[in-house]
């Protein structure tokens, strides 16, 4: 799970690590009242959405007057962003985070993450933070300091130490640095996350460290633990269909063609969408029912696709192992009834009790192009759609 | 003609009487593993489809021979249920369950090692030695006796190519689920070993997916290691970056563990790659056929 900049701030300062001054601003009153409560110091206003990239899209600005302050709050909230990551259909800003415009001298990257292949949480530091990190990160490895963790023993300081010396950090920033480490290796711990990125660490020019931008993600199968961290969920962040999708238990995620495919196991679901493409075609979505999927769940992905405009073949894909094929093909028959579907919709169903599914289907009077692999399938997915390959 | 569990394997079942433990301890039971106890703490004494049950782990440890467990236990608790089985001396840990907290793994993950007990899963339809022993949730009967490998990331990915090979008559040695969560205990590596010790295993097949690096240290190995032909095949060459496509942990960051670094990786270590998801149980007759 993701959260906004200003939530990860507030974590941060929960755990004592210096943020700027500033307040999350919805709307002019706001803006207004922060402008007075700072005395006309400059303010820098940052979009709030679940994605980076926000500077080079124009959703960060320094602002010197109270007039500045207010024009930009009020251009962009209730806009959405466009940046590199979000997609054509890009982010809506409901709110932004004003805060003051800090002088530093330096900018520091501080990263905790999970590395899968050590099974351990890692520590990375750099003394080249900022928005270039990733570029530095891949071009110049070297210059990011990497500390695995041992679960057992947990982030000791001679890593710290040993991490932050090497970057060519000032040894005399060591003591608070090496504290603000300890804190957000805390967080990470307590909270349950799968990323938590200060970047920047800054020093100002009075020689304090401060975070100016903070990432920080959860492990969604940890939340469960973790009311306060599900509270700051901002679903407009999110795709629409997505959130509907997860209610039933479905996993769905908007993509750009238009075959929307519906297939069990998230597996399955890729090769799937990797054959689609074989043949010529894009998949519209990936909509995976799981394998314990129920008729209810099956009719409640049909409407899924539906409800996406984008989609204009539909392709069921499923290999029935604890889910049975009877009982998907019955869900299948209800709904493309119930919806009364006009698509063509291509299904190959194999695996347990397919007999009886294959029957239900041929019995149904629905117009179904059948295949007998996913290999065929994928070509009358093609042919459906008109392509010749 | 397998590697792990066969017929002699001892099974004890973690969460025999819970919706999930019951129901696939009878499928397992059926398909003729040989499942000697349960546990289900506050239920000791009691008996499902007459097997004992047992309050805890070191209880049913003492009174059976067990050789390995399979771990029905819902995500708050089931790492918990992993390090017990290890503490009281289990050595084949199975873990089904889906959706336990990362970070409650990094520990298992460790401790699992330093007792010398293998860990498959979390989040697997977990392990088959077809007609011998099924310790999972995989539909039994799509599986075929036979000298094939199997070494998977995903569940139903794995049914659809096991199917491919069974209906043309090609079986399997063992199949391993080692899970989609972003921590699992045995990995590709860790199997292709065990496979290439395996006198009656003669080929491995490896199924695999963006995210992570689990196949391309596999390719790592393999490289230095060749013994047996590999057939691979990587889901998700389509997947956009960035996006976490389903429960399975598939997920792209910073271009590692892309579709096509994978590919790369595995085709110069010598390993086919298969492009076409229909298609593995080609590759797998070509390679079966072709001397090496």
């Amino acid at each position: 799970m993701k959260i906004h900049e200003y939530q990860a701030k507030n974590l941060l300062k929960s755990y004592s690590i210096p943020i700027p001054k500033g307040t999350i601003v919805k709307n002019k009153k706001d803006a207004i009242s922060i402008w007075e409560d700072m005395k006309g110091i400059p303010l820098v206003v940052k979009a709030q959405i679940h994605s980076g990239g926000r500077g080079k899209a124009g959703g960060v600005k320094i602002v010197n007057t109270k007039e500045e302050l207010v024009d930009y709050v009020s251009t962009l909230i209730g806009t959405v962003l466009y940046t590199e990551q979000t997609g054509k259909d890009g982010m809506p800003v409901e709110c932004v985070l004003v805060e003051e415009a800090l002088k530093f001298k330096k900018e520091l990257y501080l990263g905790f993450t999970i590395d899968r292949a050590r099974a351990c949480i890692t520590m990375l530091v750099s003394s080249e933070g900022g928005v270039e990190i990733e570029k530095i990160a891949s071009q110049s490895p070297e210059k990011v300091m990497i500390e695995h963790i041992e679960p057992l023993l947990g982030l000791r300081d001679f890593q710290i130490t040993r991490a932050l010396l090497l970057t060519n950090i000032d040894s005399k920033y060591l003591r608070k640095l090496s504290s603000i480490s300890k804190s957000l290796y805390r967080l990470f711990i307590e909270k349950d996350c799968s990323l938590a990125e200060i970047n920047p660490l800054v020093i100002t020019e009075d020689d304090e460290i401060v975070a100016v931008d903070a990432k920080i993600n959860f492990d969604d199968n940890a939340l469960f633990r973790h009311p306060e961290i599900l509270s700051l969920r901002d679903y407009t962040q999110e795709n629409h269909l997505e959130v509907e999708a997860a209610k039933y238990n479905l996993n769905y995620i908007k993509l750009k063609g238009n075959v929307g495919c519906m297939v069990n196991g998230a597996g399955l679901a890729m090769a799937t969408m990797d054959l689609i493409k074989l043949v010529g075609a894009e998949p519209a979505n990936f909509l995976d029912v799981g394998d314990g999927a129920t008729s209810q769940m099956v009719k409640e992905g049909f409407k899924i696709l539906l409800l996406d405009k984008d989609v204009k073949v539909i392709f069921i894909n499923i290999f029935g192992g604890i889910l049975r094929c009877d009982t998907l093909a019955r869900g299948i028959v209800e709904a493309a009834y119930e919806l009364q579907v006009e698509l063509p919709i291509v299904i190959r169903l194999e695996g347990t009790n397919v007999e009886e599914g294959k029957r239900i289907l041929t019995e149904s009077g629905l117009s179904l192009i059948t295949a007998k692999d996913m290999g065929e399938a994928a070509l009358k997915v093609a042919g459906a759609l008109g392509l010749t390959s | 003609m397998s590697i792990l569990v066969d017929k002699n394997t001892r099974v004890l079942v973690q969460g025999i009487t819970g919706n999930e433990g019951a129901f696939h301890t009878r499928q397992m039971i059926e398909y003729g593993t040989n499942i000697v106890a349960g546990v289900t703490p506050g239920k000791g004494g009691g008996f499902f489809e007459g097997i004992p049950i047992f309050n805890t782990v070191s209880e049913a440890k003492k009174r059976m021979e067990i050789d390995a467990t399979a771990i029905f236990v819902p995500p708050p608790f089931a790492a918990d249920a992993i390090l017990e089985a290890v503490e009281s001396g289990i050595k084949i840990i199975v873990c089904l369950t889906e959706g336990i907290p990362t970070l409650d793994m990094l520990t298992v993950f460790h401790y699992v090692k330093s007792k010398d007990a293998v860990l498959i899963g979390p989040n697997t339809p977990g392990i088959i030695s077809p007609g011998k022993c099924k310790i999972g949730v995989m539909a039994g009967y799509i599986h075929k006796e036979g000298s094939i490998g199997i070494i998977s990331r995903s569940g139903t990915l794995t049914y659809e190519v096991v199917y491919q090979l069974s209906i043309r008559g090609i079986g399997q040695s063992t199949c391993i689920g080692i899970g989609g969560d972003p921590i699992v205990g045995l990995k590709y590596v860790d199997l292709l070993k065990m496979f290439e010790k395996d006198d009656d295993t003669e080929l491995v097949v490896i199924i695999g997916e963006i995210g992570g690096t689990a196949e391309e240290e596999a390719a790592y190995y393999y490289k230095k290691n060749k013994k047996k032909p590999v057939v691979a095949f990587i889901a998700g060459v389509t997947a956009p970056s960035g996006r976490r496509m389903g429960h399975a942990g598939a997920i792209i960051t910073g271009g590692k563990g892309d579709a096509t670094t994978k590919i790369k990786t595995l085709e110069e270590a010598g390993i086919t790659v298969v492009k076409n998801p229909a298609e593995i149980w080609q590759a797998v007759m070509d390679a079966k056929y072709k001397k090496y």
